[in-house]
């Protein structure tokens, strides 16, 4: 229930906490599902209908409190339900499976053994969400509330503290001792560039406006391929960006906000929605907030769905309804920004930080991390990995706890190869690093970005040539166009990929990209353009004799590249068991019963069905 | 005013012009193609780069768009530019190989070879067109559709649009439709017809095609 009240002040703010905190027991029954996009996905919506319908139908529905909330981070295990308060967390729960929760686990209080976590490694199961390996090795400052809160329902975060350090910075603070908070606890931009947010926001205080506006906008275009967390923090916990947002308004000194978000985030764009008018009707936006005198609200602004407009100067030009393409940053959008006023650009991650900043103080804040990077961060751990999810931790963790600790190492006994850190403008980074700490300077040291935090595992099953040309089509797709290296390099960059994929590279070739990605490193307009060739050069850096195999023995090493790979059955290991010839779409393979098979190499389309579905590892690549 | 060095040279301009203003007031020559200076810089085809040296590091930056600063240091000509230059003539040759501007200033820049596809876009989206439209004619009547590769100047829907009044000026400043290339045969991108092929030894700045050096002087771009 809403309780459409404004709050007035400070003191009043303390007094809604305290009555929704009191007329909380700790010790009742509530069954929590996570309904983010991922569990949405994996059916989490019907389990959550499937649990209130069960509740009613056992009458405890009472007694009994339901809770949907965002993604928990561990989406590979997702749907899951926790039942509190002793946090017994199932996975994989389908709404079959609803009834027999609520009769033996919330009614008669036993664990069903069968719906547990499973260790992989030990094959012990797990009874509580907190004892699981995944989540302990982390560190979860901004992810954590994501279980504990209803996004729809703003006394979920009042009640856990929020807003009290938007109250704390109103009237406790100057703007200027907030942007020196800031700056002290060592704050570096989450989306990618790694600027010091406090420095951005002290130049936009101290820019020059014409008119005195300034703005500030939340940069939720995360477009990313494998990259999800800012769409989590929005989906579980938009009032903490809000919270964020508003107090940086404060300390800059503007009185209107932006949230530019990706179209294709709909529960992010709903959730949002619904946090921005609760948070109207409770005088935390809007005029006066909390009797403080200070005004400000913040829009909604829909991207159109190109990548480039994660870019700031492209964002604020679509803000502003125009084509959504960068322009050079000689002057600063801190200095000339949307409609030419000075405008600070944050990521979500980076306004979710700062409550917690403002909340524990710039000291304990840069406690955590290395030298150069302080913090948190939220990394979204997909690809070859056995624990697909967002994982949060200290910055300069080894990127091995990361992958092997937190991630489970990689499935199916696999060798790892490599992983991709900072989306398709990032780099690869080989085994031979894997003791790399994570933070900005390290990464741009190995020759990737910190980007926003996305992480692409790779196994040795994964063509390290293949994976260059998957991200430089990316590129070429969502380049603007504006400039001739992005547009026109990039296009030749592909060209020369997709012929070393076909096996008709030529000797000269690896070179030639490189200078090209260089040109392109150097010259390209923006940070789209400047970035793009890094996961070309890096792959070339670290995976060099991939390419030259590729282009000097027209081989694919990996067993990859469809033009350079040949697919056969050993005759010794095949039982003649007729399934691959039962499998094969194009009915290339042939044999009798119980008799070594054959592929017809001139109808074989190699898609590797016959390798995938062979139970003996027949089937060889080669 | 603001003092800044240019090749060595100290030169002394008004706040707010932009190297490249700076660098044609001393004469010094830096090649443009989608520069105006009746338009509003835009930066796009990156020919004009220049070095920008600050300490032992330096980065390359469009000169159309940057902005003049006390105690810059440019180097306009420095092997690094010439090098990423050459290689960003060679992608404008391989998207627009039949442009007599392309062809004579990659002859001037010395390129000799376009080691990329061939891909005749008969455009190299400089925007020219788009702006004079819109900055000198008031029109707006073009502009640009599409992203990436897919990207075209074009009027909207592609019917003529009310808003143009036929001035041809959008032709008029076309870098590339002004003059096709008019040798028989492009070896490789490059046109035979001028001396890169053939080297004269005409011309005692550059080894421009003939028809760079007119009776008032040379041409350069």
């Amino acid at each position: 229930m809403v309780v459409s009240i404004k709050i007035a002040s400070a003191a009043e703010l303390e007094q809604l906490r305290s009555r929704i905190v009191a007329g909380h027991d700790p010790d009742r029954l509530c069954v929590v599902t996570s309904v983010g996009t991922c569990g949405l996905a994996c059916g989490a919506g019907e389990v959550a209908d499937a649990l209130s319908k069960a509740l009613a139908d056992f009458g405890i529905n009472d007694s009994v409190d339901i809770r949907t909330t965002g993604c928990h981070g561990f989406c590979e295990i997702e749907p899951v339900v926790v039942i509190y308060p002793e946090r017994i967390l199932y996975q994989h729960v389908t709404p079959e499976d609803v009834p027999e929760i609520v009769s033996e686990s919330v009614v008669n209080k036993r664990v069903i053994e069968r719906l547990l976590y499973r260790d992989p490694s030990t094959g012990e199961s797990i009874t509580h969400e907190q004892d699981i390996p995944f989540y302990q090795k982390q560190k979860r400052l901004s992810l954590d509330n994501n279980r504990l809160i209803d996004p729809t329902n703003i006394d979920d975060y009042i009640a856990l503290g929020g807003y009290s350090a938007l109250a704390k910075a109103l009237f406790k603070s100057q703007p200027e001792q907030i942007i020196e908070e800031i700056k002290k606890s060592g704050l570096r931009g989450r989306g990618g560039g790694g600027f010091p947010t406090g420095r951005k926001w002290e130049s936009v205080r101290n820019a020059h406006s014409y008119d005195g506006v300034r703005y500030v906008i939340c940069n939720a275009d995360e477009g990313d391929p494998g990259a999800y967390m800012d769409r989590s923090l929005l989906e579980g916990n938009p009032h903490s960006v809000i919270e964020g947002m508003i107090i940086g308004a404060y300390a800059i000194g503007a009185h209107d906000g932006y949230v530019y978000v990706r179209h294709e985030y709909p529960l992010a764009v709903q959730n949002v929605t619904i946090a921005l008018e609760q948070a109207r009707e409770h005088g935390l936006l809007g005029e006066d907030i909390l009797g403080s005198g200070f005004d400000f609200d913040i829009k909604i602004s829909r991207g159109g769905g190109a990548f480039i407009c994660g870019e700031s100067t492209a964002l604020m030009a679509s803000l502003e309804g125009k084509i959504g393409e960068p322009r050079a940053k000689h002057i600063h959008t801190s200095e000339s920004g949307l409609y030419g006023r000075p405008s600070d650009l944050n990521n979500v991650e980076t306004w979710a930080n700062v409550p917690l900043i403002i909340n524990r103080g710039a000291d304990r804040y840069s406690q955590i991390g290395t030298e150069g990077s302080k913090g948190t961060k939220i990394f979204s751990l997909v690809g070859k990995i056995n624990n697909t999810g967002l994982v949060e931790v200290p910055m300069g963790m080894p990127l091995k706890e990361i992958v092997f600790d937190i991630g489970g190492g990689i499935p199916n006994g696999k060798k790892f190869k490599a992983v991709q850190t900072g989306g398709p403008s990032g780099g690869c980074i080989p085994e031979s690093l894997i003791d790399l700490p994570v933070d900005f300077d390290r990464l741009a040291e190995a020759g990737s970005i910190m980007g926003s935090g996305g992480m692409i595992v790779m196994d040795e099953d994964t063509c390290m040539v293949d994976v260059a040309r998957y991200f430089v089509n990316f590129l070429t797709e969502e380049s603007c166009g504006k400039c001739v290296p992005c547009r026109e390099g990039l296009d030749r960059m592909l060209d020369i990929l997709t012929a070393i994929t076909e096996g008709r590279g030529k000797d000269g070739d690896i070179e030639l990209m490189e200078e090209l990605g260089e040109t392109i490193k150097d010259t390209a307009l923006c940070a789209l353009g400047t970035s793009a060739p890094n996961p070309v050069l890096s792959t070339i850096r670290y995976f060099r004799d991939e390419y030259e195999a590729h282009i000097q023995k027209k081989r694919c090493p990996a067993g990859v590249c469809k033009s350079l790979i040949t697919f056969t059955i050993d005759e010794e290991k095949c039982t003649g068991c007729t399934v691959c010839a039962k499998e094969c779409p194009q009915g290339a393979i042939s044999g009798e019963k119980k008799e070594p098979h054959v592929i017809d190499q001139t109808k074989c389309i190699k898609c590797g069905l016959c390798r995938d579905n062979c139970k003996f590892d027949a089937v060889i690549v080669s | 005013m603001v003092e800044l060095t240019i090749n060595g040279i100290k030169t002394r301009v008004f706040e707010g012009t932009t190297v490249l203003e700076a660098a044609q007031e001393m004469g010094t020559i830096i090649p443009t193609l989608c520069h105006h200076e009746g338009l509003t810089p835009y930066g796009a085809c990156r020919i004009c780069i220049v070095e920008v040296v600050k300490g032992d590091r330096s980065s390359l930056e469009a000169s159309c768009t940057l902005p003049v600063e006390e105690g810059q240091v440019i180097l306009t000509d420095s092997e690094r530019v010439k090098k990423r230059r050459k290689v960003i003539m060679e992608l404008l040759l391989s998207s627009c190989p039949n442009s007599k501007t392309l062809q004579d200033m990659a002859a001037n820049m010395g390129v000799n070879e376009v080691r990329f596809t061939i891909k005749d876009r008969e455009c190299i989206l400089c925007g020219l067109c788009v702006r004079y439209c819109k900055e000198q004619m008031q029109s707006g009547g073009i502009g640009f559709v599409g992203r990436g590769t897919s990207r075209r100047v074009a009027t909207a829907f592609g019917v003529t649009p009310e808003e143009c009044r036929g001035c041809g000026g959008c032709e008029w400043i076309c870098p590339v439709c002004e003059r096709a290339c008019t040798a028989g045969n492009l070896v490789n991108g490059l046109c035979g017809g001028c001396q890169n092929l053939v080297p004269v030894e005409t011309c005692p700045i550059c080894i421009g095609c003939s028809e760079s050096v007119t009776p008032s002087g040379h041409r350069v771009y």
